[in-house]
């Protein structure tokens, strides 16, 4: 494969390829490999159910990590104290509907519809339903993650509680 | 219905214990509904969230469909949404401002104010047939402390002020926090359902005895950031911390903070843009308030419980949490934060990064909270075998800690007292 080194080089079905690649590490709990899919200044968000374009510099988020809290996060959930995912969620996510949504030089924005569905201990299964929306840059010839964002379509979070894990 | 003790208070035997059958008996919702969530004062919104002539929010409270709002002439609302024609709810947005509430099944219209101002062919009703009757219906009482309001569905109940007892010095020392005398709730609501019994979220929302146990990865994360957690030897917690009983079931707990508080005390997480403000701020206080009030305000972490479902834990930053019962082992929760209007960017940014690194469905802390609780439900289901549960921690002490329990059993011996109109003798 030719060298690839800006935003033109990458097509569709690459970033595809990546989300698909990405789900398999998420939810196999191999959450250090999925941290090295990101960039040294990433961010992953979960807005409010019911401002889900909001800021999070004036809005109150579920989940706005910078990456050292993503770090954080990523070593949260391998401990054995993290109490709401001892043992682990057992998840699967079906990612669709995979758009590039906009290109400049440094950016690849794209956005994939998802379920997240989790099943744990004797709970009901929880389905998380909403839309990623991601922005990509390009380092050493593949794709990073600069910034991730997990829209869900639920106006609130009701019956689904927690969201303990990476969503 | 049979009705065993719920608790055991006994100052003798030293011994406070909690029948677990509250957690699991079924038809004690009823009960509680009719007693509790029907008579006493339940906070229903905040002045900040419709500060506008206009402005409305639409919310559930014990179970009703309520429109909360500022009409055009600037008062503040509490309405029953519903049709006085047939019933359907008039207001169907989460949130906005309008002058007119119109029901879409007839296109009955009402004003702002509650009043019925457009009947479509009202004159096909019967020759005396009142319109005037015919506007929303008001909430039987509606009063407000320092900008937060509280409904009452009982007209003859005591007024807030009384009812607040001491929890209106707690509230002080929130609304305290804004020097132009505004706080306001920040846009984002947190909503999630946890599979429990609401009252355990009552005794975990100011349970400090579990804060090591169960949040060992948040204080983890705090000692990688930088925060110095020094916990004296032979104690859970830090030692300068009290639980607090505040009269008609209300409680708090009164702690030296350890670590950072996003309003005047800044630590490293903040980051270093942030420390000049906060600063600032710490001098603004003490300069407006006081050196004691100034620097308490700055220093302490503070969780209070209002009875029954009012919490706010002005900690990592501030929360307005209330919670209702949805079925015995069921509950909802909303959760919003609060700051003052006047803050700036920085400040804003940290507040709010603050509170979700701890509190809510994605924090570092709050998911252990909803699994802790769940599975303590799970557990009562052998309440018939295994029945108590106790609640003495530090009943022998004159000096009760943040990590005794007097607040828990200070919920505990209203709600009994309430549901039972037994007055028990414990007082510690």
């Amino acid at each position: 494969m030719s060298e690839r080194t800006t935003t033109q080089d990458f097509e569709r079905s690459d970033v595809e390829d990546f989300l698909y690649h990405e789900a398999y590490l998420l939810d196999e709990w191999r959450l250090d490999e999925w941290g090295e899919l990101l960039t040294e200044d990433a961010w992953y968000l979960v807005p409010p159910n019911d401002v889900p374009k909001g800021n999070p510099e004036n809005t109150l988020f579920h989940v706005a990590d910078n990456i050292d809290r993503i770090r954080s996060r990523i070593k949260r959930l391998k401990s054995r104290h993290a109490h709401a995912e001892n043992p682990h969620s057992r998840t699967r996510r079906l990612i669709t509907n995979v758009r590039i949504t906009a290109r400049d030089s440094e950016m690849i924005s794209a956005s994939a519809n998802f379920i997240v569905m989790r099943y744990r201990r004797n709970e009901q299964i929880r389905q998380y339903v909403g839309v990623y929306e991601y922005k990509f840059a390009v380092e050493d010839g593949q794709l990073k993650i600069a910034e991730r964002k997990a829209i869900l379509d639920a106006e609130e979070l009701g019956q689904l509680g927690s969201i303990s894990i990476l969503l | 219905m049979q009705c065993k003790r719920f608790i055991i208070d006994d100052p003798e035997r030293m011994l406070f214990k909690v029948s677990r059958s509250v957690f699991t008996r079924p038809e004690l919702l009823d009960k509680e509904n009719e007693i509790i969530f029907n008579k006493c004062w339940i906070y229903v919104g905040h002045e900040s969230e419709v500060s506008k002539k206009g402005d409305f929010v639409t919310r559930n409270v014990a179970g009703r469909p309520i429109i909360f709002n500022r009409d055009s002439g600037g008062q503040v609302n509490a309405f029953f949404n519903t049709c006085s024609h047939r019933g359907a709810i008039v207001c169907r947005e989460r949130e906005g401002n309008c002058k007119t509430f119109r029901c879409f099944y007839h296109a009955w219209t009402f004003s702002n104010k509650g009043d019925n101002i457009a009947i479509p062919g009202e004159d096909s009703y019967p020759p005396g047939w009142d319109k005037s009757h015919m506007g929303l219906h008001n909430v039987p009482r509606l009063e407000s402390y320092r900008g937060f309001y509280f409904l009452n569905f009982d007209k003859h109940a005591i007024s807030l002020d009384e009812y607040l007892a001491g929890a209106k010095e707690y509230l002080d020392l929130i609304a305290d926090q804004s020097e132009i005398d505004e706080m306001e709730i920040i846009q984002g609501t947190q909503e999630y359902d946890m599979k429990a019994n609401w009252k355990l979220l009552v005794e975990n929302s100011f349970d400090d005895y579990h804060v090591v146990p169960t949040h060992i990865t948040y204080l983890d994360y705090l000692k990688d950031s930088g925060v110095e957690i020094a916990l004296p030897k032979g104690l859970l917690m830090p030692a300068h911390g009290i639980g607090k009983p505040l009269g008609n079931g209300h409680a708090v707990i009164d702690n030296k903070t350890y670590r950072g508080r996003p309003i005047a005390r800044w630590m490293p997480i903040y980051g270093e843009d942030a420390k000049p403000v906060i600063e600032e701020k710490r001098k603004e206080l003490v300069q407006r308030l006081g050196e004691e009030k100034g620097m308490r305000i700055a220093e302490t972490n503070r969780n209070l419980v209002i009875f029954p479902n009012l919490v706010i834990n002005d900690g990592s930053s501030i929360t307005v949490r209330t919670f209702f019962p949805v079925s015995h082992n069921q509950m909802k929760v909303t959760a919003w934060a609060l700051g003052p209007k006047e803050e700036g960017p920085v400040a804003r940014r940290v507040r709010l990064d603050s509170y979700l690194t701890f509190y809510g469905p994605g924090g570092f802390a709050t998911p252990d909270d909803v699994e802790a609780l769940e599975v303590a439900q799970q557990g009562y289901e052998t309440y018939q075998e295994v029945e108590w549960s106790d609640i003495s921690r530090g009943l022998h002490k004159e000096e009760q800690l943040n990590t005794d329990e007097i607040h828990l059993r200070t919920f505990w011996r209203r709600w009994n007292e309430l549901m039972t109109g037994e007055t028990t003798l414990g007082t510690n």
